[in-house]
């Protein structure tokens, strides 16, 4: 700011540094101005979403082959949806997402509480346990799921929806320590005079964790149940090992479809797919953002 | 246990093996204003915390209005508290911050919402009702937790360090403030400070702790001005410490050699023989130039130090080993000039303003 409000004018610049590459005075946080950064800024973004953006381009293509645009059309999204096995395991995987969603959130929440609210014996390990699906191998993970269902003989071939419990304890079983993790972060800034002051003001202990302890974890619930609404429906390693023949859900389906061709199709089926999860963070940003006071 | 409305009963609190509360008894009267005044780490806090329930006593009693609370919940204890951090809760807003106490007591809704605006009020918070917690200063913050506690009309009220995060004049005024909230609501406030100017303007009285242990409750003037020993003299304002030694006792006076300023009478303590300290208040120091008459006790020395605060200043006069420090009032704008360091003085104070203490 004091640059630009200099009263004297600066002293004329020696010829040399004139023109393109002068060096201007620059404000000090302000990188956004920098050539460099604009670069690196832009690589990001299109290593980002450039096939993202491509992904959904090409679902409205008029071609079977998915290489050379050939018009606009909406055929593709028609036909994704009356494709009766990807439409099925569009809704196993929404279904499980959603179940997966409500248990890990709440499993999650109580085992960050713990964390952050007891001390007891072995506390250290069993935290470090709790975290291990988020570092252990997928693949591990999807073979011990594997042995596990087929060593105590999970039932197989029940009716709807009850046939996709395997593959959803499984969802639940590693994304629940990914909203304990993050339950407990938001934990660790809240200060315990609120609770005591709570108390002190009459309230019971379920007084108060309704009341003052709730209302502060909320924007780690809904971001760890958010966690676990994505890990649950784009999982496709540990879903393998564990989905049967009448328990596809749409990753392991696509998967399917483009071991042949890859079609439009599945463009479009992603691309609806993107347009959920898009829908589901934006309505999970609103319910965390602050309320407007009036 | 008439006449007191909280009764502290030989009272410990250990954490492992640090003893943070040491057998501590005494009462606090009802309507009273007390002070728990201490360095950081002396116990008072803990010592209030088992007063609101928020700790539990290792030993002893605490009875509040005649009951013992030791099983008693902090929830269901006729006691709330203003927080150090204020506490207020953060996604509610002033109004319902105010209102929770009574909401979680059950109170029925249409009673509740002229509680608050009273409470509001009384704390001089109007029209703030709506806002959130971070969109209020520091003090408008304090304010609400004071109404929030306020509000539920408890037997007593508990400040744990209520003003030591609002700036120099905003504690000034709040001060008083409590002070006079405390007349008009007449409920006892209890309040822990390790700032000897905020409990000695506002409590009626005030005891001075040191590592778990009570060192002397008194009204503050007599706190002052007879400390009955060495650290609640040191603690609470200032004051010159001088080594001596008793060398008679002629009648109703003691005799003293301080080092470098010899023989002095001073008004008799109750156990005074061999080795002393005496003390005597920086304020009560005079300094001349000139010769004084017919004091008692005087010496002269050499100014060696100055520190000048713009009221008042504080001189510290060099006579032989010993140090005093003198504080003298700029009562004109001519008085820094007159005296200047290197300058040879006359130090005088009288006899009764002087203090033996046990070592």
């Amino acid at each position: 700011m004091a640059d630009t409000t200099a009263p004297a004018a600066p002293p004329a610049r020696p010829a040399a540094t004139r023109g393109w590459f002068r060096r201007r005075a620059q404000e000090p946080l302000a990188y956004g101005k920098r050539l460099w950064m604009r670069v690196f800024l832009f690589m990001t973004f299109a290593l980002l979403y450039a096939p993202i953006i491509t992904l959904v381009i090409f679902s409205f293509n008029d071609s079977r082959r998915n290489i050379v645009w050939r018009g606009f059309t909406l055929k593709y999204y028609e036909r994704a949806w009356n494709n009766d096995g990807l439409f099925e395991a569009f809704v196993n995987s929404l279904t499980i997402a959603v179940v997966c969603t409500i248990f890990a959130t709440i499993i999650g929440a109580t085992v960050g509480l713990t964390l952050w609210r007891f001390r007891f014996p072995f506390k250290g390990a069993y935290e470090g346990f709790m975290a291990l699906p988020i570092v252990i191998p997928e693949i591990c993970m999807g073979v011990a799921m594997l042995v596990f269902f087929a060593r105590i003989g999970w039932p197989t071939g029940m009716p709807w929806p009850f046939n996709l419990g395997s593959i959803t304890i499984a969802h639940i079983a590693f994304s629940f320590p990914f909203v304990a993790v993050v339950v407990r972060a938001r934990m660790a800034g809240f200060n315990r005079e609120l609770e005591e002051a709570s108390r002190d003001l009459g309230a019971s202990e379920w007084q108060t964790f309704t009341g003052v302890i709730l209302p502060y974890m909320r924007p780690g619930l809904i971001a760890g149940a958010l966690l676990a609404f994505t890990l649950s429906l784009d999982d496709f390693v540990i879903t393998f090992f564990t989905s049967g023949p009448d328990t596809v859900t749409f990753p392991v389906k696509v998967y399917s479809m483009v071991r042949f061709s890859v079609t439009p199709e599945v463009n479009a089926a992603s691309t609806v797919l993107i347009v959920i999860t898009m829908i589901a963070t934006i309505i999970a940003m609103r319910l965390q953002a602050p309320h407007k006071t009036e | 246990m008439t006449d007191s409305m909280v009764s502290i009963r030989n009272v410990s609190k250990s954490f492992g093996s640090f003893v943070a509360v040491d057998d501590v008894s005494f009462d606090i009267r009802p309507n009273e204003f007390f002070a728990l005044l201490g360095p950081s780490g002396c116990g008072k806090t803990t010592l209030l915390r088992m007063i609101a329930g928020l700790e539990t006593t290792t030993e002893g009693e605490i009875f509040i209005d005649g009951e013992e609370m030791s099983t008693v919940p902090p929830n269901r204890r006729p006691v709330n508290m203003v927080f150090q951090s204020y506490a207020v809760f953060p996604h509610m807003s002033v109004e319902d911050n105010v209102a929770y106490g009574l909401k979680v007591a059950g109170h029925p809704r249409n009673e509740i919402a002229p509680l608050v605006a009273e409470a509001l009020d009384m704390v001089q918070l109007p029209g703030l009702a709506k806002r959130k917690p971070d969109q209020l200063s520091g003090g408008q913050r304090q304010r609400v937790a004071l109404a929030r506690a306020l509000v539920k009309r408890p037997k007593v009220l508990l400040l744990d360090e209520p003003l030591s995060a609002l700036d120099a004049k905003l504690r000034e005024h709040m001060q008083l403030e409590l002070a006079h909230l405390q007349q008009r609501v007449g409920i006892t406030f209890i309040i822990v400070t390790h700032d000897q100017d905020e409990a000695l303007s506002m409590a009626d009285r005030v005891a001075v702790m040191e590592s778990g242990k009570i060192r002397q409750i008194d009204e503050p003037g007599t706190m002052y001005e007879n400390p009955t020993n060495r650290f609640v003299a040191d603690f609470i304002g200032r004051v010159n410490l001088l080594d001596a030694s008793v060398t008679s006792t002629p009648g109703t006076d003691v005799v003293v050699a301080i080092d470098g300023i010899g023989a002095v009478p001073v008004p008799k303590a109750a156990s005074a023989s061999g080795k002393v300290c005496v003390a005597v208040r920086p304020e009560k120091i005079a300094v001349s130039k000139t010769e004084p008459e017919d004091t008692a006790i005087r010496a002269r020395g050499r100014i060696s130090d100055w520190a000048y605060y713009g009221d008042v200043s504080t001189m510290y006069v060099q006579i032989g080993g010993t140090r005093l420090s003198v504080l003298i009032q700029n009562e004109t704008r001519e008085t820094m000039n007159s005296l200047d360091i290197g300058d040879d003085v006359w130090v005088t104070w009288s006899p009764t303003d002087t203090l033996i203490l046990d070592t």
